[in-house]
């Protein structure tokens, strides 16, 4: 097990996402942050504490669950629905910024692209990521990233959360993720 | 979990988390679409040899919304009022490739029978079977106390809820008092004597034939339909009588705490167990409870169906 981001190193992967974001999108007006749970849910919630303390105001912030559009839904054994909730704003018309904390093979956001056209219309949807490992078997990328952690397929990412599990570190473990 | 036959199947954590997935779906429900991809491809038979309205829509809307094929089969029209025997039936619906079977039939242990035989690979869920039990009804009733009366617990513990009516015939009530007391509630049923089956007394339950002095101590009031083609012997003097004594009418539902529910699985027999009063009151959570229906429905198929048979683990 090698630890690939410290506790610091988080808080400011998420302060340049914070950053970048607003420089992209010229702003937070017109964004809504979409975290996917469980982690990419916390996670959204920082981006968006941190949006708030640069702009003053605090950009709609929801979860979407993409548990029910999940194309490998046969393979396994059936998964605890996540909530979904969608800020009373709505996303029609929004620059939807989808939160999530490993991008691994896109399946993930394939879903949550699937999820999102039940729900409305966005004008841009934007993926922003704690760590990219690789390994993508669809053609799809992040516009921001907090690491790129170059892995093999045999080893294993795993994020912690203080909210979920007491302290913030990234590991990089042996063996492949079921 | 392959089939659902009977409360009994089912473990406390297992009925909780079907309420919770209910609870998500649900909002799908209330959202404007309606539709989830989640069993695409997936073929769900109702295969139906006893009437009903709810159950069966139910279960189709609930399919519908999970994008699975839905083919409905009821007895009257088919080959089974022709004489063609449930092993056939179930076998040709396994040539056809139902991925699961929601069965109803007038024989308590239909559901059993189906599942334990090798007629047929798919899962198989009672719809109600004679007068044994009817599980999804169960586990929607609870879905609705939870969500009136629950206070955001996820268990349904120090809550009294009456039953009352035809409890021996019913189904409903059997599935419902095992569900219920596993949740934590205290259930009392309420009947005539000989509306009570026998053994009554290892039932996780306490009788009373006094339903005026129960109903003022209770959170929830769950009538159950005077199930008169399943009576082939006089059960009671007259309709009238039974209504005076045990059917719940405006001036009973006073007595009621404030907060406190009425239910009823449907069809209702308005004017004997329930008046229209109460029927149509504001306590009233009956056109609720199908509502809720196929959101626990929906639960129920997510469960069985959505996960695959190689078992790889959960992370």
């Amino acid at each position: 097990m090698s630890v690939a981001l410290s506790a610091q190193d988080i808080t400011r992967a998420l302060t340049r996402i914070s950053h970048e974001i607003l420089e992209k999108n010229q702003g937070s007006a017109n964004i809504v942050l979409l975290g996917i749970p469980t982690r990419g849910a916390h996670l959204a919630t920082r981006i968006s504490s941190i949006i708030t303390s640069i702009e003053g105001s605090e950009p709609p912030t929801g979860t979407l669950d993409i548990t029910l559009f999940r194309d490998d839904l046969r393979m396994r054994p059936p998964r605890a629905i996540m909530p979904t909730k969608i800020p009373t704003s709505g996303i029609e018309g929004k620059d939807v910024i989808l939160v999530d904390d490993v991008l691994f093979s896109g399946r993930t956001i394939r879903a949550a692209l699937d999820a999102l056209g039940e729900i409305g219309r966005p004008r841009t949807v934007q993926l922003a990521a704690l760590v990219d490992r690789g390994h993508r078997e669809l053609p799809i990328k992040a516009d921001f990233i907090g690491k790129n952690l170059p892995t093999s397929k045999n080893q294993s990412v795993r994020v912690l959360l203080s909210e979920i599990d007491g302290r913030d570190e990234v590991t990089i473990e042996e063996g492949a993720e079921l | 979990m392959r089939h659902l036959l009977s409360i009994a199947d089912l473990n406390k954590s297992e009925a909780i988390s079907i309420l919770d997935t209910a609870t998500e779906l649900a909002r799908v429900s209330d959202g404007a679409v309606k539709k989830l991809p989640t069993l695409r491809g997936r073929t769900i038979v109702n295969l139906f040899a006893e009437d009903s309205t709810r159950t069966r829509i139910s279960f189709e809307a609930a399919a519908k919304r999970l994008s699975a094929d839905v083919i409905n089969f009821s007895a009257k029209g088919s080959s089974v009022s022709k004489g063609e025997s449930l092993k056939d039936t179930a076998m040709t619906l396994q040539a056809m490739g139902a991925d699961a079977v929601v069965i109803r039939h007038s024989a308590s242990g239909a559901a059993q029978r189906l599942a334990d035989s090798q007629w047929m690979s798919g899962s198989v869920i009672n719809a109600g079977d004679g007068t044994h039990e009817h599980p999804s009804q169960a586990l929607l009733d609870a879905f609705t106390i939870r969500k009136h009366l629950g206070m955001g617990a996820s268990d349904l513990a120090g809550l009294n809820v009456a039953i009352v009516g035809d409890i021996l015939h019913s189904r409903v009530a059997r599935s419902n008092v095992l569900l219920l007391a596993m949740l934590g509630a205290k259930v009392t049923l309420v009947a005539p004597p000989t509306l009570l089956p026998v053994g009554i007394q290892n039932w996780p339950a306490t009788v009373s034939y006094d339903f005026d002095s129960v109903i003022p101590h209770v959170d929830v009031v769950m009538m159950l339909r005077v199930q008169q083609e399943r009576m082939s012997d006089l059960f009671f003097p007259n309709a009238r009588e039974y209504s005076r004594y045990f059917g719940l009418n405006g001036e009973r539902m006073a007595s009621m705490k404030s907060g406190a529910i009425v239910m009823h699985p449907g069809p209702m027999n308005r004017g004997l167990e329930i008046s229209a009063e109460v029927a149509d009151s504001a306590r009233s959570v009956i056109t609720e409870q199908v509502t809720n229906g196929v959101s626990v429905r929906m639960a129920i198929l997510y469960v069985l169906l959505a996960g695959g048979a190689l078992e790889v683990g959960s992370n």
